[in-house]
């Protein structure tokens, strides 16, 4: 079994196409939707985490791109240089996913690096410039 | 009970004996004990405070070179001093940017890196007089070259301050954070319950000469801060609603400790830099004691729309402390996600070691020498000229 994550672009006319569905279905892939902004006749996007056997992780992408989808794997991940961090919280007034919060009791920040989608907001939002992206 | 006096206070913690509790701290013990057992038991709490404050510099008097100049202009680290002072003194404010890297270096960050005790590059100009006659210089300072290097920040430790929404449909990016269209996020910067002077609202005990902790130092209250405004709308237990008295502080950067110091940039605002506060205040009397016992639910600040260009915003809701640090407010009817900009945290770590520093008997409490205004009438700034005057 392999996790991968991977953004999909979808072309305004592709939107209605159900392809989670068939990723579950036909390829036997676990899909968790990360993000979604996907709106009838506009170009759309969704961030998904895919988990499977190898092949079917491949067989599965190929046919994304076979529907007219572009796909993008993420490469990058977020480094929090937690050392430097005084735990302000101006990153998570950014943070779409979630990744970045604040503990309420110890009024930590807290960094879950599995729903984190590296969209890089909170890398200027840091009045410290402790986050950073891996090359 | 009666009336414990400063001086009552101060003999207790040089023998040892202070029983000091921190803001958090004192509303439990208030709540186990009662007002009365808790006011004759407790001698200090402490409060703190670690958030931005633009407000802040540092004076810094370089010494004299030979032959000596008469500093017109100053830089340090490429970053415009005001030297509109004698000979070799200046002021770097904590919001001047760097004339060569712009907005990724300014004034803030040359103010950690001398506190770190890293060497600064010193540039000055000048005309050249009878007895100064050289017309520039370029050395290296630090905080151990230096004669005297110490912060005076004209406004800190906000008594209470707007939280911020932005109703637009683009993003907005303020000193109170990147704020998301169509209300996507509120942000807020307090230490609430904790907070220096949500803890002594009418300055009771916090006054000109009262001794604070700033920035790892033993620093003090030098004046009212700018825009010290203690006319503002106040609730039933007498705590502002809104931004209200302001102080002046002063400290010896050469006693800070960057861990309590930080340059912050804020994207397509500015600079600023987080000041580490705290404050003990004497229990006097169960009055005093019922005021440092207040409650983030007994807090109250507006939401306000950042998104109007304006100087009086429409306000969306008046909302709890508690609430806002709840992680979520209901704003028309939705649920909108909230985000400090203050560090709670740091606060906490301040009032911790302010209260160890009491109990050891090495931070003694201070009579005020005069009280901070109690009234005033805020001024604005009318425009009365027509543009492009300047030449």
């Amino acid at each position: 079994m392999k996790k991968i994550k991977v953004s999909l672009y979808y072309p305004a006319s592709e939107v209605t196409k159900p392809i989670t569905y068939h990723l579950i279905k036909d390829f036997d892939l676990q899909i968790n939707i990360l993000h979604a902004d996907i709106s009838l006749n506009k170009e759309g996007k969704l961030v998904i985490d895919i988990i499977g056997d190898d092949g079917n992780i491949e067989a599965g992408l190929k046919y994304i791109e076979d529907q007219g989808i572009k796909y993008k794997l993420f490469t990058k991940s977020l480094i929090w240089q937690e050392n430097e961090c005084v735990h302000c919280g101006a990153c998570t007034a950014v943070c779409p996913s979630g990744a970045l919060g604040m503990d309420r009791q110890s009024w930590n920040l807290t960094f879950d690096k599995e729903k984190c989608m590296v969209c890089e907001l909170c890398v200027k939002a840091c009045p410290l410039n402790v986050m950073c992206v891996s090359i | 009970m009666g009336y414990k006096s400063f001086d009552e206070i101060n003999e207790k913690i040089k023998s040892g004996k202070a029983v000091v509790a921190t803001a958090d701290e004192i509303i439990d013990i208030v709540a186990e004990k009662g007002v009365k057992q808790a006011a004759k038991e407790v001698d200090v709490v402490t409060t703190a405070t670690f958030g931005p404050m633009c407000s802040s510099g540092v004076f810094i008097n370089f010494g004299h070179s030979d032959p000596p100049i008469r500093m017109a202009k100053v830089w340090l680290n490429d970053v415009p001093a005001y030297a509109g002072i004698a000979a070799v003194d200046a002021y770097i404010g904590a919001t001047e940017v760097s004339e060569a890297a712009g907005g990724t270096y300014g004034g803030a960050h040359v103010i950690e890196d001398l506190i770190a005790g890293k060497d600064i590059k010193l540039y000055a100009e000048s005309y050249g007089t009878d007895c100064y006659p050289r017309k520039d210089i370029t050395t290296y300072i630090n905080k151990s070259n230096v004669n005297q290097a110490f912060m005076f920040n004209p406004r800190n430790a906000y008594q209470n301050y707007s939280a911020a929404t932005n109703t637009s449909d683009k993003t907005l990016y303020t000193y109170l954070g990147t704020l998301l269209p169509n209300c996507g996020n509120v942000s807020y910067s307090t230490s609430g319950q904790l907070s220096p002077l949500l803890n002594d609202p009418n300055y009771r005990t916090i006054g000109i000469g009262t001794r604070v902790f700033i920035g790892g130092a033993q620093g003090y209250v030098a004046w009212e801060g700018t825009q010290h405004n203690p006319g503002q709308k106040r609730g039933e237990n007498g705590v502002p609603m809104g931004g209200a008295g302001t102080l002046a502080l002063i400290g010896d950067i050469k006693q800070m400790d960057t861990r309590f110091v930080r340059a912050a940039i804020y994207e397509k605002y500015g600079i600023s830099l987080f000041v580490g506060i705290g404050i003990p205040i004497p229990v006097l009397d169960e009055e005093m004691l019922i005021q440092t016992a207040v409650k983030d639910k007994d807090i109250f600040t507006n939401i306000y729309d950042y998104s109007v260009p304006s100087r009086s915003r429409p306000a969306l809701r008046t909302v709890s402390y508690e609430e806002l640090r709840s992680g979520f407010v209901e704003l028309n009817g939705r649920k909108v996600p909230t985000a400090p900009m203050s560090s709670l945290k740091k606060a906490r770590e301040i009032a911790e070691l302010l209260k160890q520093q009491i109990r050891n008997g090495e931070f003694l409490v201070s009579q005020p020498v005069a009280s901070l205004p109690s009234e005033n009438q805020p001024n604005s700034l009318d425009v009365r000229g027509t543009e492009n005057e300047k030449d």
